[in-house]
């Protein structure tokens, strides 16, 4: 892991599914076993280079996502190493049972991306909101789910999918994004990183992808009134750095969680779970509160849901009020 | 081909596969007797394999999309030396790994893990289109149910292989007219399974499903066609060659023991009078 920390709030010039796209084509350049697989999204992430640049091995499966999942199983399955593409909504709900059964029953490796992530699906509205699509996928036994926060995240994850054996489910946002990571950030999946600590940590916040920015926000706003919070990208929901979580929670008493993600069954949810094992600790989830998603631009979605550093601040004094 | 040894190897087939249920005593005996003649023909005459190294590289695939035909492929396999026939008496037993489901982790032989019905027609096709990719002169055959056929996917798969001109991959279906619930006419009505099949832009060709002659050489035919993926439509009688199952067209069978001694042995009967013909 190398990680160079901006964290200046501050929109990222470049669209964030390049981070995608651009270290796509550069692998498949590098390696002939890498196929990819889209259901007549390519132009949304801008993969079509991908078939322009490797016409025998990027696929265009059009609009059936069931059939382009098996597809994608199958070729796994004669040693290809295959990335497969729609958005959230689809690349979950709609072809579940054949990622499941073809794929991650049968031992099959197929790296899933889900674009538009949680209420970054924002004019395209509550039918392609993805808000359970992470929640499908961790109860896959076995499967990788990731939530990266930027380009430079994404990309790093891109490359570290090559070695993650079985199914995976990275959900992502397609285009602005809050820059966190300087160039050349590498990332390990599996390992939270921690963004900021100190000894006199009053709790942690838990968080992972559009959600990072909003943390640090917290995190500044916190600091400016006395209170010190660590900061940990989970930006791996499963498996989860429990190593990580425990020692958070043994050393500041109090975990705040936030996701862009229903919270009944998301980040917050493996994390209670890891702690009711091994740690009992009080905590707070910010996120998605069991709603459908709605129409409307990012920003409306994130004050509607309340997934803003004020929330986060105020479920940060809740959870230490509540030690 | 000879079609006396194929005839022979499909009562082997029917014989082994009865053996294989009636050592857990239940099971899918429709779905999987109908379908001995084919295995014999792929088995007996045109697939390339390797019984010591199911994973060769350069083999032919099977994939039974009707995934509860579990039975006669474990039959199958067990005749051509891919593991111990008595192995696959361990049918449904714990541990076993003989699923009622065929299931590529478990079990020699399998390519693919099926059972959600239609998964198999998009895993299959994604072989083909994997080994088209790397050139390998290796053909797929993908074995569906005639109720299977109710799922949208098994079309969604067709429709993907003619438009990838995936001419390394044969379906067939299974056309027993029987499902679940009853005659497929009666659940979700297909009409003309093989027109139906034609006009989404397969090499279609419709036979007697139970002459080995007509499936091999309706397969050379279907190998001939190039730039299109093949079906094959063989017409079946569910049950075949089951003295409890036939009659009925059972879906899946618990006789009692008396029918299973009965079916055991006119099935041992039609295999001598394989061998004498």
């Amino acid at each position: 892991m190398n990680v160079k920390l901006i964290g200046k709030h501050e929109k990222d010039s470049r669209a964030c599914r390049d981070g995608l796209a651009l270290t796509l084509n550069e692998l498949m350049g590098q390696d002939k076993s890498i196929v990819y697989v889209d259901c007549d999204l390519m132009g949304c992430i801008n993969t079509k280079q991908l078939r322009q640049n490797y016409p025998d091995r990027a696929f265009e499966a059009g609009i059936a996502e069931g059939n382009a999942a098996g597809v994608a199983a199958g070729l796994a399955a004669t040693g290809k190493k295959v990335f497969f593409h729609s958005f959230g909504t689809f690349s979950s709900r709609r072809c579940y049972d054949q990622i499941y059964m073809s794929a991650a029953y049968a031992g099959l490796s197929v790296r899933v991306l889900g674009s538009d992530a949680g209420v970054t699906a924002a004019f395209n509205g509550g039918t392609h909101m993805p808000l359970e699509d992470a929640a499908m996928y961790l109860s896959i036994p076995t499967a990788t789910v990731i939530d990266p926060a930027d380009y430079d995240q994404l990309a790093s994850v891109t490359k570290g999918l090559l070695n993650v054996e079985g199914v995976s489910f990275t959900r992502f946002v397609r285009k602005d994004v809050i820059r966190v990571y300087d160039e050349g950030s590498e990332f390990e999946i599996g390992k939270g990183v921690v963004l900021h600590e100190s000894e006199k940590d009053q709790a942690t916040i838990i968080t992972s992808g559009i959600m990072v920015d909003e943390s640090l926000k917290a995190y500044e706003a916190l600091q400016a009134e006395g209170i010190n919070v660590r900061v940990i990208d989970m930006f791996t929901w499963k498996p989860l750095d429990e190593e990580l979580v425990i020692k958070a929670a043994k050393e500041t008493g109090a975990i705040v969680t936030a996701e862009n993600h229903n919270t009944c069954c998301g980040l917050g949810s493996v994390v209670a779970n890891c702690l009711a094992k091994n740690c009992p600790t009080v905590q707070e989830f910010v996120g998605v509160q069991d709603q459908f998603g709605q129409v409307g631009p990012q920003a409306f979605l994130m004050d509607t849901y309340g997934l803003r550093a004020a929330n986060i601040v105020e479920a940060v004094k809740k959870a230490i009020s509540r030690k | 081909m000879n079609e006396k040894k194929l005839k022979v190897l499909a009562a082997e087939i029917r014989l082994e596969t009865l053996k294989v249920i009636h050592s857990r005593g239940f099971g899918h005996v429709g779905g999987s007797m109908d379908l001995a003649d084919l295995m014999a023909v792929l088995y007996g005459e045109v697939m390339k394999y390797d019984p010591k190294n199911p994973r060769w590289e350069d083999r032919d695939w099977l994939v039974l999309s009707k995934g509860h035909a579990g039975p006669v492929a474990y039959a199958t396999f067990g005749l051509m030396g891919f593991y111990p026939m008595e192995e696959a008496y361990t049918l449904n037993q714990p541990g076993t790994k003989f699923p009622s489901h065929t299931d590529r982790k478990l079990t020699p032989g399998v390519d693919l893990t099926t059972g959600s019905l239609g998964q198999g027609v998009s895993t299959a096709t994604g072989a083909a289109l994997g080994n088209k990719i790397d050139g390998r002169d290796s053909y797929v055959y993908c074995v569906i149910g005639d109720g299977e056929a109710d799922e949208g996917q098994v079309w969604e798969g067709f429709h993907f292989a003619c438009a990838h001109k995936l001419d390394n991959i044969i379906y067939f279906i299974d056309n027993n007219g029987y499902q679940l619930d009853g005659p497929t006419d009666d659940i979700l009505a297909h009409g003309d399974m093989a027109k139906k099949v034609a006009g989404f832009g397969l090499h279609t060709q419709e036979i007697d499903g139970h002459d080995v002659t007509a499936i091999y050489e309706a397969i050379q035919k279907a190998k001939a066609a190039k730039g299109v993926p093949s079906c094959i439509v063989l017409d079946t009688c569910k049950g075949k060659g089951a003295t409890f199952a036939e009659p009925k067209h059972d879906h899946s069978s618990q006789p009692k023991e008396e029918q299973w001694l009965e079916a055991i042995a006119a099935s041992e009967k039609e295999l001598e009078a394989a061998k004498n013909a």
